[in-house]
C-alpha cells in the first residue's frame, strides 16, 4: 500500500502490450500457448490418447469382451497381454482403450451440451440484465447449491444408465460455470459503445447477442469448455465407480476402477492403469485450459 | 538554493519487442530548479509519459525495457543520487519522499477499499516513521492544505465517494505528504472538467509557491502549458524537438511541429472556417523515418536536408533549442510573425 | 458554421423531457438519478446545435434519449413531425437509418472482432436493404472514401488504426445509411490536438455535403463555437442557457456560461490571468439543491435564487437564460 499512489496506471500496461496488427495478435496467441510447456504436453497427451483409443483396439488381437479364464490375472509387461488381464482373463489394454472411447466421448459430448446451454443462458442473462438476467442467474445459483455429486447420483438412480443418459446427466450438472463466465463477459462487453451502436442501427437483441457480443466472448468460452471436458471425465468416473454409470460388461475407466477394488492387493495393476488414464486425461485438459486462458487473455484487443 | 534539484542526462528508453528493441525515448536531457515548472508537451506516442515513468523507476525491469542515462536528484542533505542507478530499495525510499508523482486518473492509483485518510497516513508512516495517530493528524492537515473542505470528515471517506476533482486533490495531498523536492504531474487535469481543471492548476501553483518544489508537468494541452509553465519541452516521437522559456517557445515557436500544435488549439474567437490541423499521424516507432521524425507531416519539408539524418538540437536563442535544420530559413521567411501578437 | 435558414421547420423537437435512472432494484429501492430534468428545445433542419456542459451535466444522457436509446421518463420527442416518445423498438427500427450517432471513445465504439468493412456494412445488413454482397461493398467503400479512408481499410481490423482513423470509421458507419440527423457525442475529445482538428473539419465537410442536422455534444466550448449554429449549456440535467453561437459568445447571460468560458485555458503565456471563477464541484444529481442548482457555486447568488428553479426566459432575440438576475455584467470571450 505504501507504493499505491505510485503504482503505474493501466495506461502503461496498454502501452507495453500494444499489438500493431491482427496477424500479429493471432500468432501472438499461438506463441503464448506454445510457451506454456504443460499445456503443450497436455495437448500432446490428449492427441495421443484420442489416437490410441481410436486405432488401438483395431490393432490389438483381443476383443474387450473375450474371456480367457486360463490366463486370468496375468501380470503386466509379461507375455502377450501387455497390460496384463483381469479376473476373467480379459486383455486390460484393449479394455482401457475401449473404456477411453466411452469416457472421452462422454467428456466431449457433455462439454458440447453444457457449453451450449451455459452460453445461451449466460448470453441472455448478461445482455438482458434486469429482472430476466437476475432470474436466470438465480437459477444458476440454485443449481450450483446442490452438491453436484449427489445430484449426479440422484439423477442416475432414476434413469437407465447408458452413454446418452450419462452424458445428459453430466451436462445437466456442468453448465453453470460456463453460464457464469459468459454472463460476466457479456455484461462487460455490453457496456462498450459498439453494443449501443448496433442497437441504434435498429439491430434486434438476437443480432446484438450473436453478432456483436458472442464473438468477443469466444476466448473465455473455449477456456471454460476445455475445463468442462476434464470435469465431465471425472464426473463419469465418479458415477461409474459408484456403480450408477456405464454398466458391465461395457468398460469405462470408472467401472474398471470399481471392479479393481476387490483385487487391490493381488492385482494392483487393475486399479493403477485406469486410475492413471483418468489422471492423465483430466490433468491434460486442465493444463490445456490453463494454457488457453493465458494465450487468449483479452490483452490482445484493446 | 542554487543549482538544479533534478538533472536528467541522456535518458533513453527502449521496449523489448520479440528480439528487437523499439526505442520510445531518445537522449532526453533537462534540468529542473527549485520552484520551477517545466512542462513536458507532446501527443500520444511522444514519449513524455515514458520519460516520467523512467525517472520514477516505474517501468517494468529489464529485459522488457532498456533504460540508459542518468537522473540526478539532489537529496535532502545535498548529496546527489542517480535515480537510474540506485538499487530498488533506495529508490523506494526516495520515491514519495524527495520525488513524487500524480497521474491522470486518480482512481487507478487510489486503493478503493481503504479510507483516504489511511492511504495518506500510510505514506507518511512509511517515510517518516510516525505513529498512526500522528500520521492521521498530518493527513488531516494535508487534506486541508489541498483545499478539501471539512477535512476531518473527508479523512474517513472512500475514494469512490469523492468527485474526480476531489480525488485528484487527495492524490496531490499524498504526493505532498513528505514535502518532495520534485513533483511529476502526468496529465493531472486531463480527465477533469475545465472548471475543475482551473482549480487544480491554481492549487498546484499555490502549493509550489509555498514549498518551492520543482514541478514537471506533463500535458498535451498547450492552454494549460501557457497557464502554468516557466519552461517548455516539446517532445515528438521520443525526442525533444523544442525547448525553452514558455514565452519564446509559445509566441515564437521555431519548430514547425510546435507551431502547428499551437495553431491547432481551438480558440474562443468564432473565426469560423476550417480548423488548423496537422495532416497525417505520428510515425510508427518500429519504422521511424530516416531523417526528421516530423518531416512526413511538415509543410516546410525539403528532402535535403530534412530526410537525410535526424537533426541535432540547435540553439535558436538564449536557452531556446530546436531540432529543425531549416528553422532559421523558416523564421526569416515568416518574419514578422503577426499571428499571436495580434491576438494578444 | 453552416447557414441554417431561420424559418426552416424543426426536424427535432423536445418538450419537457425527463430521464431518470434507478429508483427500483430487485432488492429494495435505489436512489433516483435525475439525469435530465424538464428539457425543451428544437433543432431546425440543417442546423447544428451544440450541447455544452461538464461531466455529470446529463448531456450524453440527453443525446441518447433523443435517439430513443432509452425510454424517456416524461416529456415528448418529435422527430420529423412524428411523436416518437413511445415508439416500440420495432417501430423505431424503420426510423433508425435517419438518425445516427458518433461516439466519444474510438476504442469502445468499434467491435474489435469485426473487420472495418463489416462494421461499416452492419447498418445495411441490419436494416435488410436487400443489397447483395457486391452492392454492400460498394456502399462501404463509398462511405470510407467520404471520410478519407482507402478501400483496403475495409479488410483490416479496428486495432490496426490510430484513434483519429478509428473515429473516421465510426463516422463512416454513421453515414452509410445517409441519415438526416446525427448525434455526435464528444467526437473529438479522446483525440490528440493535432488530430482533433482533422476530425472536426471532416464533420463540418460531410455536414455541408449531406445537409445534415446535428446535435454536437462537447465539453470544449472552443470547438463548439467553431462547429455550431446555436449552443445550449447544460447544468445538472437542465438547460441553463441557449442562444445563437455569436450571441452566446459575445454576451453570456448565465453566470455558469461565463465561468465555463473563463475556465478555457488560452495558449498564450503573455495573457496569464486569474481565472478561477468557480469553487467546488457539481452537486450530486441524487440530491440537487433547491431553486437554481448553480447557486452554491455562483458569485451572483441571492437568497431569492433558492426559492424556485428559474425558468428559461427570453433575454434577447433567440437567446434564453435561466437566471433571475438581469443586473449583472458577465465577461464574454468575443466582443459584441
Amino acid at each position: 500500500m505504501t507504493d499505491a499512489p505510485l503504482a503505474p496506471p493501466r495506461r502503461l500496461a496498454a502501452l507495453l502490450s500494444r499489438r500493431p496488427a491482427a496477424g500479429r495478435a493471432r500468432s501472438g496467441a499461438l506463441h503464448r500457448f506454445l510457451r506454456h510447456r504443460l499445456a503443450v504436453a497436455g495437448l500432446a497427451a490428449i492427441a495421443l490418447m484420442l489416437l490410441a483409443c481410436w486405432l488401438g483396439p483395431l490393432l490389438i488381437p483381443y476383443d474387450q469382451l473375450f474371456i480367457d479364464i486360463r490366463h486370468r490375472f496375468a501380470g503386466p509387461f509379461a507375455g502377450p497381454h501387455v497390460f496384463g488381464t483381469d479376473q476373467l482373463g480379459r486383455d486390460l489394454l484393449v479394455r482401457l482403450l475401449m473404456a477411453g472411447r466411452i469416457s472421452l466421448t462422454i467428456g466431449f459430448a457433455a462439454m458440447a451440451l453444457s457449453t451450449a446451454v451455459g452460453t445461451a443462458i449466460g448470453l441472455v442473462a448478461g445482455y438482458r440484465g434486469g429482472l430476466v438476467g437476475a432470474a436466470l442467474m438465480r437459477c444458476v445459483d440454485a443449481v450450483l447449491c446442490f452438491p453436484s455429486v449427489f445430484l449426479l447420483l440422484a439423477l442416475a438412480a432414476f434413469i437407465r444408465p447408458n452413454v446418452v443418459t450419462i452424458t445428459l446427466i453430466i451436462a445437466a450438472t456442468g453448465w453453470m460455470e460456463v453460464a457464469r463466465v459468459v454472463q460476466g463477459q457479456i455484461r462487460t462487453l455490453k457496456a462498450r459503445d459498439f453494443t449501443l451502436a448496433a442497437e441504434l442501427m435498429g439491430a434486434s437483441g438476437f443480432y446484438v447477442m450473436t453478432n456483436e457480443l458472442l464473438r468477443n466472448a469466444v476466448g473465455p468460452i473455449i477456456v471454460a469448455a476445455t475445463l468442462t471436458v476434464a470435469r465431465a471425465i471425472l464426473a463419469e468416473a465418479y458415477v461409474s465407480f459408484l456403480g450408477y454409470g456405464i454398466q458391465a460388461p461395457v468398460a469405462s475407466w470408472g467401472n474398471m476402477l470399481n471392479n479393481a477394488q476387490q483385487y487391490l492387493g493381488s492385482a494392483p495393476w487393475l486399479a493403477i492403469f485406469p486410475g492413471l488414464m483418468i489422471t492423465v486425461a483430466v490433468a491434460s485438459f486442465n493444463f490445456v485450459g490453463d494454457g488457453l486462458r493465458d494465450a487468449l487473455d483479452a490483452r490482445v484487443e484493446l | 538554493m542554487a543549482g538544479p534539484v533534478l538533472e536528467v542526462r541522456g535518458l533513453s528508453v527502449g521496449f523489448a519487442d520479440g528480439r528487437r528493441t523499439v526505442p520510445a525515448v531518445h537522449e532526453v536531457a533537462f534540468t529542473l530548479h527549485p520552484g520551477e515548472t517545466l512542462a513536458l508537451v507532446g501527443e500520444s506516442g511522444s514519449g513524455k509519459s515514458v520519460t516520467s515513468l523512467a525517472l520514477m523507476r516505474l517501468l517494468p525491469p529489464a529485459p522488457r525495457t532498456r533504460v540508459t542515462g542518468a537522473a540526478l536528484l539532489r537529496g535532502r542533505d545535498g548529496t546527489v543520487h542517480d535515480l537510474l542507478a540506485l538499487p530498488d530499495a533506495a529508490v523506494r525510499a526516495l520515491r514519495g519522499d524527495r520525488i513524487a508523482m500524480i497521474f491522470q486518473e486518480p482512481m487507478t492509483s487510489l486503493n478503493p477499499v481503504h479510507r483516504i485518510g489511511d492511504q495518506i497516513a500510510e505514506s507518511v508512516r512509511f517515510h517518516r516513521g510516525l505513529d498512526r495517530h500522528a500520521a492521521l493528524k498530518r493527513a488531516e492537515g494535508l487534506i486541508e492544505r489541498v483545499g478539501i473542505p471539512d477535512a476531518a470528515r473527508r479523512l474517513r471517506a472512500y475514494p469512490h465517494e469523492l468527485s474526480g476533482g476531489m480525488r485528484q486533490r487527495v492524490m496531490i495531498a499524498m504526493a505532498l505528504a513528505c514535502d518532495p523536492a520534485v513533483l511529476i504531474a502526468d496529465e493531472p487535469t486531463t480527465a477533469l472538467d475545465v472548471t475543475v481543471q482551473s482549480q487544480i492548476l491554481a492549487l498546484l501553483k499555490g502549493l509550489q509557491r509555498e514549498t518551492g518544489m520543482g514541478l514537471v508537468f506533463i500535458t498535451h494541452n498547450l492552454g494549460v502549458v501557457a497557464e502554468i509553465a516557466d519552461r517548455v519541452m516539446v517532445m515528438y516521437a521520443g525526442r525533444i524537438v523544442e525547448s525553452g522559456g514558455v514565452v519564446p517557445v509559445m509566441t515564437a515557436p521555431r519548430m514547425p511541429y510546435t507551431a502547428g500544435l499551437i495553431a491547432s488549439v481551438p480558440r474562443l474567437d468564432l473565426k469560423g472556417g476550417e480548423m488548423v490541423s496537422i495532416p497525417g499521424t505520428v510515425p510508427d516507432p518500429r519504422a521511424p523515418p530516416p531523417g526528421c521524425a516530423f518531416a512526413p507531416r511538415c509543410p516546410h519539408r525539403r528532402p535535403t536536408p530534412c530526410d537525410e539524418a535526424v537533426p541535432p538540437l540547435e540553439a535558436a536563442g538564449a536557452g531556446h533549442d530546436v531540432r529543425c535544420r531549416r528553422w532559421a530559413e523558416i523564421a526569416a521567411a515568416a518574419a514578422p510573425r503577426p499571428a499571436l501578437e495580434a491576438r494578444a | 458554421m453552416s447557414a441554417a435558414p431561420q424559418d426552416a421547420a424543426p426536424l427535432l423537437k423536445v418538450e419537457g423531457l425527463r430521464q431518470h435512472y434507478g429508483g427500483r432494484g430487485l432488492f429494495g429501492r435505489g436512489d433516483v438519478v435525475r439525469a435530465v430534468e424538464d428539457v425543451s428545445f428544437e433543432i431546425r433542419r440543417g442546423e447544428t446545435l451544440g450541447l455544452v456542459g461538464e461531466s455529470g451535466s446529463g448531456k450524453s444522457t440527453l443525446g441518447r434519449a433523443l435517439l430513443r436509446a432509452t425510454v424517456p421518463t416524461a416529456g415528448r420527442i418529435t422527430f420529423g413531425g412524428e411523436d416518437i416518445t413511445a415508439w416500440t423498438a420495432g417501430r423505431l427500427r424503420a426510423l433508425r437509418p435517419r438518425m445516427q450517432m458518433i461516439f466519444q471513445d474510438p476504442f469502445s465504439s468499434l467491435n474489435p472482432r469485426m473487420t472495418v468493412g463489416g462494421i461499416v456494412a452492419a447498418p445495411l445488413v441490419i436494416q435488410r436493404q436487400g443489397l447483395d454482397r457486391a452492392a454492400r461493398r460498394a456502399r462501404v467503400i463509398e462511405a470510407l472514401a467520404t471520410v478519407g479512408l482507402p478501400e483496403r481499410a475495409a479488410d483490416r481490423y479496428p486495432h490496426e488504426f490510430s484513434g483519429g482513423q478509428r473515429q473516421r470509421i465510426g463516422i463512416a458507419r454513421a453515414l452509410v445509411m445517409a441519415p438526416d440527423f446525427l448525434v455526435a457525442d464528444e467526437p473529438v475529445s479522446a483525440l490528440d490536438v493535432s488530430i482533433q482538428a482533422q476530425v472536426v473539419n471532416l464533420l463540418m465537410e460531410v455536414r455541408r455535403r449531406l445537409s445534415l442536422t446535428m446535435l454536437f455534444i462537447s465539453h470544449d466550448l472552443a470547438v463548439v463555437g467553431h462547429v455550431c449554429d446555436r449552443v445550449a449549456v447544460m447544468y445538472l440535467g437542465r438547460i441553463v442557457e441557449i442562444a445563437d453561437t455569436r450571441s452566446l459568445f459575445s454576451g453570456p447571460r448565465h453566470p455558469y456560461t461565463e465561468a465555463l468560458f473563463a475556465a478555457v485555458p488560452i495558449p498564450d503565456p503573455t495573457l496569464r490571468r486569474p481565472r478561477v471563477l468557480l469553487d467546488g464541484d457539481l452537486p450530486s444529481p441524487l440530491a440537487p439543491p433547491s431553486g437554481c442548482a448553480f447557486r452554491g457555486r455562483c458569485r451572483h447568488a441571492l437568497p431569492a435564487c433558492a426559492a424556485a428553479v428559474p425558468p428559461l426566459r427570453a433575454v434577447g432575440p433567440g437567446h434564453f437564460a435561466a437566471c433571475i438576475r438581469d443586473d449583472i455584467a458577465l465577461a464574454a470571450p468575443v466582443a459584441a
